[in-house]
């Protein structure tokens, strides 16, 4: 089996992919800008929702309820998804599921698709793959048109260009599109990309787009967009492929109800998605006349056999996580090294790897909480993320680790008040070489990575516990006396 | 009351001045302070890195030593966040219900410091002078873990001489995260840039907080700029009065 989530099989660790991003300014600048501005529009409609708390708590109860009978849910959206017309194909991985959907295109004897924006086709390189057979992806969504023709790659889930800025994406659409003049208003360079797409979405036969939501009851596949992109591409292609991760399906059409609330409030600050569409099977006359839908494992099995890391499959890819965290703030996306990026991809990813790669991510977070506190299925992202981190230190045992020592080192002092207070005293005069004034300003090895922006006090003459001894003395002392 | 004191090992070797305005404050409002010399750490710093095995004999060592008290009262927002959030999980995984039993009965007496004087004892004013411009830093374990609200806001208002400047982005993390600062050097650096021009912007001489860790970051990074701004944890203020002691003492 190869799972692949994008390249995060050769990235980087965090803290090392982080470095050239910290130094880009104008990066810096637009990762802010867009986050400050996807935040406050999504206080303002979460305020004005009353019952915020019970959808999130509705929300994860399904989630939780859904992923406890998966194997059941998957089945009957197999068999509504079948009696509607469409066809069901299962993929273990990532390269089974680009096997299917290449052998799809050929078998309808295309060379060219066009995409919905559709994260798990990045997760699994199905562009890359395609191409490899010689046919080529065209993606419709505004920002993933961005990134394609930029040769980037996507730093965000719901908003993959967002470390580019419009005179950036301006002169990707000169370049690219061999634009002799283009202005630099918005509706300029939407007017351009919309001028470049109408032909592909006129001519191309088949369409493939991902899910938001897979309804076992009906064997509907939800898809939301703002563009009206994903309309073309689910209604003019003959051919629709669809490849959704297996933690997508829900139970019924009622359940929307509940995602449809949270999601476009979560993700990009709005009441309602745009757009909104619901494709069941096939209908004579009406949008495409062959309907595929490919269910992707790629490592979400694995993820679901970890009781105390399961919650991550309820996530709904909004990235809610992603725009108030701290982390993601000042890096974006790219420093993940992965399809998914933020608190999500940092506990996601990794398991997904089956935790052979993206060891970095999980500590790649303050564990601040501003993530759990914006989620709207209520993943207690900082609990998994502290939960891997001991998987992957326990599977570290053995190695000779510096951190490992001075960790083991520490929890013995800790275990008895004498080592305690014997440590205590051993820092005091142990510090000499490097205390100056009452201040440490350099530190040898890792802790200089705290003393390369940071002062750090000294320790101080007396303890708290010594000066409450010597009070305890002097006290019974005057007692006595 | 009798109050048992579980000052943190940190508290304890680097900031000893906090505990001692922890026990002058209480004890000021009538308490008697208990200190067990027995404690040292609550297994935060391991528990939060990933080493949940050697956090398990700190968590028995704790529950031992405060079982019989009243009340603890622990001046870091983030060691009670250790204890609230993860001592029951961490208990059950030992497969021993005495100690889950003993874990359920001590937490409901465990209290930071702002919630043991708003929320337990019923205190808003406790009497302090500190006749200084102070911005307030709410940690994220204070903010988001034990949802302290605006108690410690409402305990320093009361401070007789206090200028209070509200912190811009006060929800938003220092960059502290325990190792995540040495492990991430980089990344914490630039999450400290931002908090301190917060800070900086507030014209503050004084920055305060429930937590000397995310105190000892800040601060840490201010004093290497040479800024004009100087922490000070939330029970220092607390305990400074107009009778001289501590009153506008340096720290």
């Amino acid at each position: 089996m190869t799972i692949r989530v994008g390249e995060s099989g050769q990235a980087p660790s965090f803290q090392r992919a982080a470095l050239p991003l910290l130094k880009d300014a104008q990066l810096r600048k637009n990762v802010r800008h867009a986050t400050d501005v996807i935040q406050s529009k999504r206080a303002s409609v979460v305020a004005e929702t009353k019952d915020w708390q019970e959808l999130r708590t509705s929300a994860s109860a399904i989630k939780a309820h859904t992923l406890r009978h998966l194997d059941r849910y998957l089945q009957q959206f197999e068999q509504a998804c079948t009696a509607a017309g469409g066809e069901v194909h299962w993929a273990t991985d990532a390269d089974e599921a680009n096997r299917i959907i290449t052998a799809l295109v050929k078998q309808y004897q295309c060379n060219e698709v066009i995409k919905i924006k559709t994260m798990t086709s990045d997760e699994i390189g199905l562009n890359q793959a395609l191409e490899n057979s010689g046919i080529h992806a065209h993606e419709t969504d505004l920002a993933e048109l961005i990134i394609q023709l930029g040769n980037d790659k996507p730093s965000h889930i719901v908003v993959p260009a967002l470390h580019k800025n419009r005179s950036q994406v301006r002169e990707i659409f000169l370049e690219k599109m061999h634009l002799s003049e283009l202005g630099e208003r918005p509706e300029d360079l939407t007017a351009a990309a919309r001028h470049y797409l109408r032909e592909k979405f006129l001519n191309v036969k088949i369409g493939v787009c991902g899910a938001n939501f897979l309804v076992a009851e009906t064997g509907g596949v939800s898809i939301v967009e703002s563009e009206g992109n994903g309309r073309m591409c689910l209604t003019l292609p003959d051919v629709l492929i669809a490849v959704a991760g297996i933690d997508k399906v829900i139970p019924s059409f009622q359940d929307l109800e509940v995602f449809l609330q949270l999601l476009p409030r979560s993700a990009t600050g709005e009441r309602m998605n745009p757009y909104n569409s619901l494709w069941t099977g096939v209908h004579a006359g009406d949008g495409p006349r062959h309907f595929h839908v490919v269910l992707l494992d790629n490592g979400r099995t694995g993820v679901l056999a970890d009781a105390a890391a399961r919650e991550t499959l309820h996530c709904i890819r909004c990235a809610a996580c992603l725009n108030t965290c701290p982390v993601y703030r000042q890096t974006g996306g790219h420093a993940y090294g992965s399809t998914y990026s933020g608190p999500i991809g940092a506990i996601l990813t990794p398991q997904l790897n089956n935790m052979q790669h993206s060891q970095s991510l999980p500590f790649a977070s303050s564990l601040c909480g501003a993530c759990y506190e914006v989620c709207p299925v209520k993943i207690n992202i900082p609990e998994v993320l502290i939960h891997l981190r001991s998987r992957i230190i326990q599977g570290q045992k053995g190695n000779f680790d510096f951190e490992a020592l001075a960790m083991r080192a520490a929890a013995a002092a800790f275990a008895s008040r004498r080592r305690f207070e014997a440590t205590q005293r051993l820092g005091r005069i142990g510090q000499w070489p490097f205390e100056s004034n009452g201040w440490v300003r350099n530190l040898p090895g890792m802790l200089g990575n705290w003393t390369r922006v940071r002062d750090l006090r000294a320790l101080p003459r007396q303890t708290f516990r010594e000066w409450w001894k010597e009070r305890a003395t002097s006290r019974k002392e005057q007692d006595h006396a | 009351m009798r109050i048992s004191l579980f000052i943190t090992c940190y508290n304890d070797t680097l900031f000893p001045e906090t505990g001692q305005a922890v026990v002058r404050l209480l004890e000021n409002l009538g308490h008697t302070i208990d200190f067990p010399l027995e404690q040292t750490c609550c297994g935060q710093m391991h528990y939060n890195t990933g080493y949940e095995r050697e956090a398990m004999p700190l968590m028995r060592r704790f529950v031992d030593i405060f079982r019989d008290s009243e009340v603890v009262c622990i001046p870091s927002s983030s060691c009670v966040a250790m204890i609230r959030d993860h001592y029951p999980k961490m208990a059950a995984a030992q497969n021993d219900p005495e100690l889950v039993r003993a874990v359920g009965e001590l937490l409901p007496r465990v209290f930071e410091l702002t919630e043991l004087l708003v929320h337990r004892l019923g205190t808003e004013d406790v009497g302090a002078y500190f006749p200084h411009r102070v911005t307030y830093h709410a940690s994220c374990h204070s903010l988001r873990s034990l949802q302290l609200g605006d108690a410690p806001l409402r305990l320093l208002r009361n401070v007789r001489g206090i200028e209070l400047i509200d912190l811009p982005n006060v929800d938003r993390c220092c960059g502290f995260g325990g190792a995540f600062a040495i492990k991430m050097g980089d990344i914490s650096a630039a999450m400290l840039a931002e908090k301190m021009t917060d800070v900086e912007n507030t014209g503050a001489e004084v920055v305060t907080a429930v937590d000397n860790s995310c105190l000892m970051h800040i601060f840490g990074g201010l004093h290497r700029q040479r800024a004009g701004t100087r922490m000070a944890h939330i029970a220092e203020i607390l305990a400074s009065t107009d009778t001289g002691r501590n009153a506008g003492a340096q720290v």
